[in-house]
This record gives structure tokens, C-alpha cells and sequence, in this order.
């Protein structure tokens, strides 16, 4: 923790992006975890993919539970909505906000003890239900708030830093996702940015519910030597499955192609996402082939970081229920709210 | 291994070595850039202290004349100043040295020990100038005889002559010439020396030359001798008034020149009576020689400057001058970027009862005879070595402005240690080259706890603080006022608190990094990278901002874990310390890097050696 307030004065050479801003315009206040938290990466990487996508942040929503990484919406993208939930209950505030203003951006910041624990019903809706929302899991394999308890993302292999056993197996989050048909899910690790951004950046541009579990280092409780979830281990069993371009310009081409090693998958925004794949034997449209992997290496140990999924044809929980185009802050107030004559017709028309 | 972490490139930049003393010493600007290396960082933190005895004796182990130079310094040092690259503004370094020197309490109990027994050299110093005294300053705590020749009745050369006292105080130039005349060096004032073979026959054991550059130049253009009663060299004229000699001036004056000296003379006029003084100078205004800040004080007293105007002629009537006329120029500029002036074919006459001429000067050395062993080179110079300052006739030395024209006084006091070195040397039979002594340097973490550390590393926002003057209207009617007030000790702190401690350095320790990017995220001007190694021009165009300062270094980490090396530009690093704050292994630390330039005189250099343990 920094006690210092990051000062305002700024490289004079710092990028601007299309809406004029610099990276630290898209920053929060100084981050309270522990320093080398895998968390504090994260944020960095959000607000890196903000700023190179041009987002304007008073169109963002940042939304959250409880656990360090339920914290972190504080150290980003400072001008933005927020709402820091109960434990576990980010969900369904997501889902209740996109369903009044559909017209904001959701994203969602989650810790594998708020997900995978008590919030694993309400994150399991979420997806069922196709909110269009991002929903970032920060996965330390820990409880790090409460001081280091085993959290179901745990691998069984996996020691506490006292060297006690993890008695259960840990549920994969990314496999729960494919299974519950979420139309969007990627892995990524917070060590290695150059990675991660893009994936961000995919995030925001699908519609829908978009899912990333991030592999996050908790350096104080998870990252000794028989941790699966520390940086030694994580860099030495990382297997990427892909490396990710955003093309913006809209190029007529159809949904997706296969040409070669490269994926080029439409997103709903008209741009283009390419997927240079690393591994020949999935397919990231197909999520019986994404499954099979992630059993597989699973079984052999690796992480495997990418997009694991991607299917953009399904529509989301608007579409799906044919709710009002407009968010309702923007209805007519007579529109919203027909008054005691409409009321009665309705009801009457349900006797 | 992840996708992004590029192959493993065995090509590319190598580690920096962080031992070689020139390496953090670059990274402090400001002393890296003062030719005498005065260790700036830490006497503003002394001042910002309170401390102004310690911050002053500081500043006199290593400029020797810390309230003349607060008040006159070139200052090389300001321009160098990473402030000044982050905003427009460098830090105000040479009037806080004027605020060490205003604030200090009484010093001669600080001054070095002059031993009682002499070690029997006899050392002669030519000319008693900020050369020779900082030899003599150097060289009477090691025991030897300075015997100094001066032609004028008192020391401090062009610093008392020239330098006009509404800018330095004669008190101060006082104050601090009798400290080193008071160690018990034989001054011959009212002396001139006429003959150096005389000067050698006297038996020395070494000979220093601090004679400066005292030949005004002259402008040989019709009238000029016809109306030479009313024509002055400015830097005799100066002098005349330095000694009373001169007390008053024509009602219109022109000046004919646009270097400092220029600026010192209009601005001297304007206070003996002068009512329309004009600055004239052949080229265009932005290539004017006199600083930025000097032209600034000229025009804030009212007095225009006319550029472009070359004088073609004095106007003589009645046998006395009346004017000078100018044809005016125009610069134009050939494809390698090189000026040419020419004239427009357009005049102008310029009315005027004085002209003061500054245009610059000359070396001249008629009393040095030609066959002595001591080789002239071009423009009628002396060949002398630029580390040892010897001539081509051993044990002759020179330094200062005799010794590569007109320079300054940082530069003539920077001379004098380097020669004071060498003459010890030659006086005990050492190599002046090979026994050279090293500059002192040490490396120490700052760390004191958790979050605190040993220097306010808070950034201030703060911009310049302007420094206070007399009301130009009492200042302009009396030469003796002096026009700078100095800053009074809240606004010396506010100044000091915008120093960014550049000799803290940022000391990375590879092998204890996780490469967890916690650095790379909170540093607030974007110095840190983790990336794939490639040639310099590659990797500083692929850092996160790309670093396109070139004369600042990259600091370069052998290869980490993933393959990748740590590259940080040293450009705007704001010494924040906020990247060991947050690195969780401590591989970052910040540690104060001290640097003492080496002198004749270690011993002398009682507070240095305290700021080095
Ligand atoms: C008008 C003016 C303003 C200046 N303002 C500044 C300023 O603000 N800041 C700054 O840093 N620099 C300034 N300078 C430059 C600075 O004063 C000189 O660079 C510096 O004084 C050089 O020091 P020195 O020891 O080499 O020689 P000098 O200071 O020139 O001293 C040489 C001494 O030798 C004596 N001497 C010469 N010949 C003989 C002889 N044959 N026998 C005996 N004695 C002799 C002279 O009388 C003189 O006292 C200014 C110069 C001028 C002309
Ligand atoms: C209803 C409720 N139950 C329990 C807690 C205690 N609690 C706070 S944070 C946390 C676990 C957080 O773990 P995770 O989501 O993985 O976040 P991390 O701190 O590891 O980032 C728990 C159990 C709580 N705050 N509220
Ligand atoms: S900020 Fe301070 S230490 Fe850094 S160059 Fe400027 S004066 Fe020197
Ligand atoms: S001290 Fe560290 S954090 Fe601060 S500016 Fe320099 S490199 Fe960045
Ligand atoms: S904070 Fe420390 S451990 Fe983390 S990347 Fe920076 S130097 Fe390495
Ligand atoms: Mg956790």
C-alpha cells in the first residue's frame, strides 16, 4: 500500500487517444492492496484497453461484490459510474442497472471467492440469462480480503501458504461459462499485459455476456511455491492459446473464416477481431472442441490463457425479452408510467 | 512461456553499469552540468532544511564563491534541470544559492586549517581573478606559498570590475575574496606583470596564468577617431566606474553590442543620468548573446533593443560625435542552416551624445615572451591541455578566461581546481594524467521505514518562484542599489520543495524481480518498460512513451525471468520513489548517489566528505 498520492504531472509525450485523453485520464485513485497485488495489473489493463479504444468513461458502469479485487473500481476509470455491492451479488445489480439503461457499458469486477462461492447461483444466472455485460473475474485462488482461506478455484494439488491440503477439486469458472452458454469466454493472466488488452478490448466490443477469468497473484497469501496461482507457476505452465488483433475498420467479410492459423471473427459494433491461433487442434467457434481442450491440458497441468469461445450469433437479454430500445431514464414519463386507467385496462384484461 | 514475451534476443543493449560514477552522475543534470559539479540536490535539501551554514560551506567546497555566484552564476545548470523538460521552468538553483549564502551565520570557524609549517613551494598566480583565487584557495591548505600579482589596487578581477554593484553587492565580492586572501596569500596589488620570464626568473615552483581576456574589442568604422572622447570600450568604461572614475554619463547613449556585457553597460547608463539609452545589435534578436534573464532585467528598466542594425559609421559634427549610423540587415539562412546578414540598403541614424561598444573581447598576451618553451597556437592563444590546464613550458599554467577566451565565472573556478591538481602534482613529481585523483562517489538506500524515506519525495506543483525586487524606480537612481532582493526563507522553501532530488536514484536489483508490473502502473510519467531487448534507436522507440531525449540515458537490466530486460528512461523520472514504494520484493530502492568532484585539497572538503558517509 501507498501512503503518496500518485501526482498529476504527466509524461509531456503521452499518447492522446481519438477523444483527446491520455491513459491517466482513465485512472483511479491510488491502489490500497498490497503492492504487486496481481489485482493492481488488472486495472492497469482495463484502463489501457479504456483509453486505446477511445471509451468515454461517463458511459461505463463499473460494478462489484466484495474481496480485494471487488475493491479494485476504485483504481480505475475514476470518472465512471459505480456501485460496489453486497458479497456476491454483483450480478444481479448488473443485470438490474443494464435492464433500466441498456445504453451504458456493464462491466463487471469479481473476485474467485465472490464468484465461485456465495455468488456462484447469481453468476450462473448472469450468464443464462445473456446480460450483456463484461464480467472479469480477478482469480487469486484465494479468499485475499479475509486473509487466505482456500477459495473453490483452489486446484486440489494446491497447498496454503501454511502448507496445509486443499481437500476439493476447483471448479473451473471457464468451463462453467462454456457450459452455461456464455457467448464469450477468455483466460487471461495478469502478468503478461501484452496478452490480456486484447482480450479486454474483444470484451467490450461483444455483445453480450463476456467472460474473462484472469489468473491473479496474490502476493501475500498465494504466492509461495506449492500455489498454483503464483507468477513462478503461472509463467512456467501459461500455454496461450491465441494472440488477438482488433481491426476497427469495418470490412464487409462474413462471421467467421477460417484462413489457415487466423480467425477473423465480426463483432456486433461492425469491427473485426483476428485470431492468430497457436494451437491448430481447437476451435474457438465450437464449444465441444474448447471444452475438450481445456479438459486436456487441464489434466496435463497447464493454464491455458485465450479466447477458449466465441460465438456472436445468440442475441442478449434485451433481444430476447423485446424490452424498449430506449433506456428508461429516456422514456416519457406518461410512456413509463401509463397511470391507474392503463393499470386497470391490463388488469382487467387478466381476470 | 506466454505468447507476447518475444524470443530471447541475444543482440541488443547491454546492462548498465551502475559503478561507473559517470553513469548516475548524468542522471543529476543540474550537477552533471555545473562545470565545478557542485552537488545541488543536496545543499537545496539543505536549505529547505534551514541549514543555510552547512548548505553555504557545501557550496564553497565546491564553487568557492557561493554568494557572488548566487547572485551572477551563468548557471549551465538551470537549463540542464529535469524540471525544466517537465514544465516550462527549471528550478530556481542559483538564487537558492544566494539564499544559502544570505541566511548563513559566521563560516571563518569552518574555514580549512592553513598549516603553520610551510611544505617550501612558492607558487605565483597571475592576475587575481576567480582562476587564481580558487588555486590559492586550493592550494594554501596544503601548505604552499601563493604569491599573487594583480595590476589593480584589489582582488576579485572582472567580478569587482565589471560586474556593476547593482547586481553584486561590493560587499559580497569583499566577503568572499578576503576569505581566501585571509588564508595568508601574499597579494601584489597594483603589480602588473610585464615580462613572464621576469615573473619565472623569480624562481617559482609553478606559475599560474589567471589573467582573463582584458582587451575590450574596438570598431574600426569612420569616425572613430574623431569621436573618440565620446566612444568607450564597455569594459573599461565598466571598470572606470567599479573604481569611481567615472560618475556620469551623456543624456543619449548608444550601445553597441548584444552580449551581457552589453546588457550590464546599458543598464549602468540608464543609472549615471543616461535618458535615452538603446541596445543595438547586428543579428536578429533571437540569436542575441546576453542570457535570456539579462535581456529580460534590461528591457523591464525600459531600455529598447534595436536588432538587425549594424553601425556603418560615427557622425562627427563639430569634431564630436553625434550619431551613429546603422545600415539595416536581414539574416538569411544557406540549406546547411548557416547565417549570413545581409544589408537592406535601408539607413538610419541614431542620435547620441555616448557610445558604449560591447562587442566583445579580446586575449592579449604582449608580457608573455616568445621564446620561453611556451607554444602560441591560433588567434595568438596558448596551447594548454585541457585536463591538466599546463602550457607546452611545464610548470606553467593557465586557467579561466586567459586560458580559452571569454567564458564565465563557474568555468574559471572550475579551471582553477583542475590546475590547483596539477600543480600539486608537478610539485611532487607525479604524473599531472596517470595520478589524477578520482572523484569521490558513494550510493546509499534512503529507506527509512515502510513508506518514509530520508528526502521529501512528495512532487510539488508548484511553479517558479519569481524572485522579489527593489521598485525599479529607486533602483534606476542609484548604481548601488542593489535590484534583486534574494527570496526570504518561505519563498526559498516553496523554490526548494520543487527540486526533484535527481541524485536519489532509482537502483534496480534484477534477480529480486517478479516482473509484476506494480512499478510499470504507478510510475506517473511512464519511465519504467518490461520488454523484449532490441538496439538502442529499436527499444527507444517501443517503451511505453518512446524516448526521444537522446542525451538521456536508458537504464538496462540484464535479462529477467521471462526473458525480457527492464528498460527505464531516465529522461523525467520525478526521483518520486513511488516505484520502490510499490515493488513488493524491494527490487527497486532509492539511493542517494553522491558525487565529489575531485580537487587538490580533500581534506579542504570537510562537508562534502559529510555528505558522502
Ligand atoms: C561586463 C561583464 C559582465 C560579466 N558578468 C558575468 C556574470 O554575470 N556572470 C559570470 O559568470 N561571468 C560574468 N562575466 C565573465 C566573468 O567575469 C569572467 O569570465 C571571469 O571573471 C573570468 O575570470 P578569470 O579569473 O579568468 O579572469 P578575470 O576575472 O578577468 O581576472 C583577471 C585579473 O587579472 C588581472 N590582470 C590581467 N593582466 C594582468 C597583468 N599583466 N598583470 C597583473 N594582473 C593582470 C586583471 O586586472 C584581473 O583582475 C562578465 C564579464 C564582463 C566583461
Ligand atoms: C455475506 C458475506 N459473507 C462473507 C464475507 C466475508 N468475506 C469478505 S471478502 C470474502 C472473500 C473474498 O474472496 P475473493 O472474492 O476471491 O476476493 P479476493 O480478496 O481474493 O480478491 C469473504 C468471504 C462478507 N463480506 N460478506
Ligand atoms: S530537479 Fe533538482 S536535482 Fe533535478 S536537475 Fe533540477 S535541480 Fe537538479
Ligand atoms: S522514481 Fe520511480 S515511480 Fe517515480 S518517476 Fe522515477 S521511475 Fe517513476
Ligand atoms: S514492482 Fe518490483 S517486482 Fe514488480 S515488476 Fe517492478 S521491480 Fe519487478
Ligand atoms: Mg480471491
Amino acid at each position: 500500500m501507498t501512503y503518496m498520492k500518485k501526482p498529476n504531472v504527466r509524461h509531456p509525450g503521452l499518447r492522446k487517444n481519438d477523444l483527446g485523453l491520455t491513459r491517466r485520464d482513465y485512472e483511479g485513485l491510488v491502489s490500497t492492496l498490497c503492492a504487486g497485488c496481481g489485482h493492481d495489473s488488472i486495472s492497469a489493463a482495463i484502463i489501457e484497453a479504456c483509453f486505446e479504444l477511445d471509451l468515454p468513461a461517463h458511459r461505463l458502469a463499473k460494478l462489484s461484490g466484495i474481496g480485494c479485487s471487488s475493491k479494485t473500481p476504485t483504481y480505475f476509470l475514476n470518472r465512471s459510474h459505480g456501485f460496489n455491492s453486497v458479497h456476491g451479488r454483483m450480478p444481479s445489480i448488473a443485470t438490474g442497472a443494464n435492464l433500466a439503461n441498456r445504453d451504458l457499458i456493464y462491466l463487471g469486477v469479481s473476485g474467485d471467492g465472490d464468484t465461485a462461492s456465495i455468488g456462484l447461483g447469481q453468476f450462473c444466472h448472469a450468464m443464462r440469462r445473456r446480460v450483456n455485460m463484461i464480467y472479469i473475474v480477478e482469480n487469486n485462488g484465494t479468499y485475499g480480503l479475509t486473509k487466505g482461506q482456500f477459495s473453490a478455484t483452489s486446484d486440489r494439488v494446491s497447498k496454503s501458504k501454511k502448507g496445509e491440503a486443499n481437500l476439493f477439486e476447483a471448479i473451473d469458472l471457464c468451463t462453467l461459462a462454456i457450459h452455461l452458454g456464455a457467448g464469450f469466454v477468455a483466460r487471461g493472466f495478469s502478468g503478461d499485459k501484452g496478452h490480456l488488452v486484447p482480450l479486454i478490448k474483444a470484451a467490450f466490443r461483444y455483445n453480450g455476456f463476456a467472460f474473462i477469468d484472469i489468473v491473479s497473484p496474490c502476493v501475500t497469501f498465494n504466492d509461495h511455491e506449492d500455489s498454483t496461482k503464483s507468477y513462478d507457476y503461472v509463467r512456467a505452465h501459461n500455454e496461450a492459446m491465441d494472440r488477438l488483433d482488433l481491426v476497427p475498420e469495418r470490412e464487409e467479410i462474413t462471421a467467421h473464416t477460417e484462413e489457415g492459423q487466423t480467425t477473423t471473427v465480426r463483432m456486433h459494433d461492425g469491427s473485426l477481431m483476428r485470431l492468430h491461433k497457436l494451437d491448430d487442434n481447437y476451435d474457438p467457434c465450437d464449444s465441444e472442441s474448447a471444452l475438450t481442450t481445456l479438459r486436456k491440458r487441464y489434466a496435463k497441468g497447464q493454464v491455458v490463457t485465450g479466447l477458449l469461445h466465441i460465438d456472436n450469433t445468440d442475441a442478449d437479454l434485451h433481444e430476447l425479452l423485446g424490452t424498449t430500445k430506449q433506456p428508461l431514464n429516456a422514456v416519457p414519463m406518461g410512456d413509463l408510467c401509463p397511470g391507474n386507467a392503463e393499470l386497470a385496462k391490463i388488469n382487467k384484461s387478466l381476470r | 512461456m506466454s505468447s507476447t514475451d518475444v524470443a530471447v534476443k541475444s543482440r541488443g543493449m547491454r546492462p548498465t553499469d551502475i559503478t561507473d560514477p559517470d553513469y548516475f552522475h548524468k542522471v543529476v543534470d543540474c550537477q552533471w552540468a555545473c562545470p565545478a559539479h557542485t552537488p545541488v540536490p543536496e545543499y537545496i535539501r539543505l536549505i529547505a532544511q534551514g541549514r543555510y551554514t552547512d548548505a553555504y560551506m557545501l557550496n564553497w567546497e565546491s564553487n568557492v564563491f557561493p554568494g557572488i555566484l548566487g547572485r551572477t552564476c551563468d548557471r549551465p545548470c538551470e537549463p540542464a534541470c529535469r524540471r525544466g523538460r517537465l514544465e516550462d521552468k527549471p528550478v530556481a538553483i542559483c538564487r537558492l544559492k544566494r539564499v544559502a549564502a544570505d541566511f548563513r551565520g559566521d563560516v571563518s570557524g569552518l574555514m580549512p586549517k592553513i598549516p603553520k609549517k610551510k611544505n617550501g613551494k612558492c607558487i605565483a598566480l597571475l592576475g587575481a581573478g576567480p582562476a587564481s583565487l580558487t588555486v590559492a584557495r586550493d592550494l594554501m591548505p596544503l601548505g604552499y606559498t601563493c604569491v599573487l600579482f594583480e595590476k589593480d589596487p584589489r582582488g576579485g578581477g572582472l567580478m569587482r570590475t565589471n560586474i556593476p554593484s547593482f547586481r553584486l553587492p561590493e560587499k559580497v565580492i569583499n566577503e568572499e575574496v578576503d576569505m581566501i586572501l585571509g588564508m595568508g596569500v601574499e597579494a601584489r596589488f597594483g603589480h602588473e606583470v610585464t615580462s613572464l620570464k621576469a615573473v619565472l626568473d623569480e624562481g617559482f615552483d609553478g606559475v599560474f596564468v589567471g589573467t582573463g581576456a582584458p582587451r575590450g574589442k574596438d570598431l574600426e568604422i569612420p569616425g572613430r577617431e574623431e569621436a573618440a572622447r565620446n566612444i568607450h570600450i564597455g569594459i573599461d568604461w565598466l571598470t572606470s566606474i567599479a573604481f569611481e572614475h567615472v560618475k556620469k554619463i551623456g543624456k543619449r547613449v548608444v550601445v553597441i553590442g548584444g552580449g551581457n556585457t552589453a546588457m550590464d553597460c546599458c543598464r549602468s547608463a540608464i543609472r549615471l543620468g543616461g535618458k535615452d539609452v538603446r541596445v543595438t545589435v547586428r543579428s536578429p534578436r533571437a540569436d542575441m548573446k546576453a542570457s535570456d534573464w539579462e535581456i529580460e532585467d534590461a528591457e523591464r528598466e525600459g531600455i529598447p533593443i534595436f536588432d538587425n542594425h549594424q553601425p556603418s559609421e560615427f557622425i562627427v559634427e563639430n569634431g564630436k560625435l553625434a550619431g551613429v549610423k546603422f545600415a539595416r540587415m536581414s539574416a538569411e539562412y544557406d540549406k546547411d542552416g548557416r547565417r549570413k546578414l545581409i544589408p537592406t540598403g535601408e539607413e538610419v541614424v541614431f542620435e547620441c551624445d555616448d557610445v558604449l561598444m560591447a562587442i566583445g573581447q579580446d586575449n592579449a598576451f604582449p608580457w608573455i615572451e616568445r621564446d620561453i618553451g611556451l607554444e602560441f597556437g591560433e588567434w595568438e592563444m596558448p596551447i594548454v591541455d585541457k585536463t591538466t590546464m599546463m602550457s607546452t613550458r611545464p610548470g606553467v599554467f593557465f586557467g579561466g578566461d586567459a586560458g580559452w577566451g571569454p567564458e564565465n565565472i563557474i568555468w574559471a573556478v572550475a579551471h582553477g581546481h583542475q590546475a590547483a591538481i596539477s600543480i600539486d602534482l608537478h610539485c611532487s613529481g607525479q604524473s599531472l594524467t596517470a595520478s589524477r585523483p578520482a572523484p569521490g562517489t558513494s550510493l546509499v538506500s534512503q529507506k527509512m521505514g515502510m513508506h518514509e524515506w530520508s528526502y521529501a519525495n512528495d512532487y510539488s506543483e508548484d511553479s517558479r518562484v519569481a524572485v522579489p525586487h527593489v521598485a525599479t524606480k529607486k533602483s534606476l537612481k542609484n548604481l548601488k542599489v542593489e535590484v534583486e532582493l534574494g527570496y526570504d526563507v518561505e519563498l526559498a522553501l516553496e523554490e526548494a520543495e520543487r527540486c526533484l532530488n535527481c541524485d536519489v536514484q532509482t537502483v534496480f536489483v534484477r534477480n529480486l524481480c517478479i516482473e509484476c508490473d506494480a512499478c510499470v502502473d504507478i510510475c506517473p510519467v511512464d519511465c519504467i518498460n518490461f520488454t523484449a531487448n532490441g538496439e538502442e534507436q529499436e527499444l527507444r522507440q517501443s517503451l511505453r512513451v518512446p524516448a526521444a531525449n537522446a542525451e538521456q540515458d536508458l537504464y538496462i537490466s540484464d535479462q529477467l525471468k521471462t526473458g525480457r530486460i527492464m528498460a527505464k528512461d531516465e529522461d523525467l523520472c520525478l526521483h518520486c520513489g513511488l516505484c520502490a514504494e510499490r515493488c513488493p520484493t524491494g527490487a527497486w530502492d532509492m539511493q542517494k548517489f553522491t558525487y565529489v568532484e575531485r580537487q587538490a585539497n580533500p581534506v579542504g572538503q570537510v562537508n562534502c566528505m559529510a555528505y558522502i558517509s
